[in-house]
């Protein structure tokens, strides 16, 4: 058990990407699959406990040591690097996409509002983005999906894992209140407000 | 004024100007006493649009809030270009790669040209024909080719523009495959059908 422990480890930090269960049961196939899933738990949180400088983290259908987020100032001076940061408009397009997948281009400005071509162009350089085909409408125009870097870059197991849309929600609802009216307690309003008796 | 401004964002502005006119228009009509159909709110479509971009907005807020890889959190560091491509072994894994993919192979083997060769005339006949019956060739004999390999010796600007022309020609008729193991990685191109020796 310990042992197999210490094997899963070394095959974690030897992987170049983020190392999946199934490699894992190519190179052990002795250890049942429940078992690994165990192990790569206690894995997991014996890095939690331990607070060190990396963790372990399960990332793109992998498992993955990285450098714990607090650290990142000091990585970064050693490797002498600006942030790599997107602009607000890439975010917002990577997010529609994350969420709409599949979606065409057309699609993400009649959300934005605005065009959408330049923020794709540098998503599909950073390879956030991928084509996954061509819709059949006149036109053929390009359908878009995250790729897997989407889900390393951002440290997420799978798309389920995205945090869900509060908002949207709401939106399919049938829009009643066009004008929402927040009945804030505090609220001095200019109407003398009725006082309910025995409130 | 439009004249000089970026056309689609002109476009665009005028747009949402004649729908809150249009909106506004609306709102001022009496309302017929018996209205036939249950009309809808003419600010509702433009409200659930700005709902919805809202949404939008903050789940990408949301995302860049994260622990984000090469900002935050970083992994060991990965092997320089140059030595992944040093070290093509049998047991890479194959991934298909994109187009794009492609042409930065295209362009990073552009760039190492000698500058001053360019300025050369270039006297070799060549046809884009040539190099697609060349590479059919090649594949009919080796199982697959890289695309260094398909160059030979003969790295001229003009031998690599007429093997990338005549690649994407090949991909496009589906005869030929292209495969990467990893980003920067050796691009391997494999026949799409096996041929018969």
């Amino acid at each position: 058990m310990e042992s197999i422990k210490a094997i899963i480890e070394a095959l974690i930090l030897a992987s170049e990407a983020p190392l999946g269960l199934d490699k894992i049961c190519t190179v052990l196939p002795q250890v049942e699959k429940s078992e690994l899933k165990e192990i790569l738990a206690a894995l997991v949180a014996e890095y939690k406990e331990r607070a060190g400088g990396i963790y372990l983290e399960e990332v793109a259908g992998g498992f993955q040591f990285r450098t714990r987020p607090e650290l990142g100032q000091w990585v970064k001076k050693l490797k002498g690097m600006k942030p790599a940061s997107l602009s607000a408009a890439a975010m917002e397009t990577l997010a529609i996409v994350a969420y709409r997948q599949p979606i065409v281009k057309s699609e993400i400005e009649s959300i934005r509002g605005v065009d959408a071509g330049h923020a794709l162009k540098v998503l599909m350089e950073k390879k956030l983005l991928r084509i996954v085909g061509r819709k059949d409408v006149p036109g053929r125009p390009i359908i878009y999906g995250t790729t897997k870097k989407f889900l390393e870059v951002f440290g997420l197991k799978d798309l389920s894992e995205l945090p869900t849309l509060r908002e949207l929600k709401e939106l399919n609802e049938p829009a009643e209140n066009v004008v929402p009216v927040e009945a804030d307690e505090g609220a001095v309003t200019d109407e003398p407000a009725e006082e309910l008796p025995g409130s | 004024m439009i004249k000089s401004l970026n056309l689609d964002l002109a476009g665009e502005y005028l747009v949402m100007a004649s729908t809150l006119i249009h909106i506004k228009s609306r709102m001022l009509l009496p309302e017929p006493e018996e209205p036939e159909e249950e009309e809808e709110d003419p600010r509702a479509e433009l409200v659930r649009q700005l709902l919805e971009y809202k949404a939008f907005k903050e789940a990408a807020a949301n995302l860049s809030q994260r622990p984000i890889l090469e900002r935050d959190v970083f992994t060991r560091a990965a092997l320089l270009p140059e030595e992944t491509e040093k070290a093509p072994s049998d047991e890479e894994e194959l991934v298909e790669v994109s187009i794009f993919e492609l042409i930065e192979a295209f362009h990073r083997l552009v760039t190492r040209l000698d500058k001053k060769e360019l300025m050369e005339i270039d006297l070799e006949k060549m046809s884009v024909t040539d190099i697609i019956n060349e590479i059919l060739d090649r594949l009919s004999s080796e199982k697959n080719v890289t695309f260094d390999e398909l160059l030979g010796e003969i790295k001229s600007r003009r031998r690599i523009v007429y093997t990338f022309l005549a690649l994407l020609e090949l991909i496009k008729l589906r005869m030929v495959k292209v495969y990467q193991a990893t980003a920067f990685g050796v691009i391997r191109i494999f026949p799409a059908v096996e041929m018969e020796a």
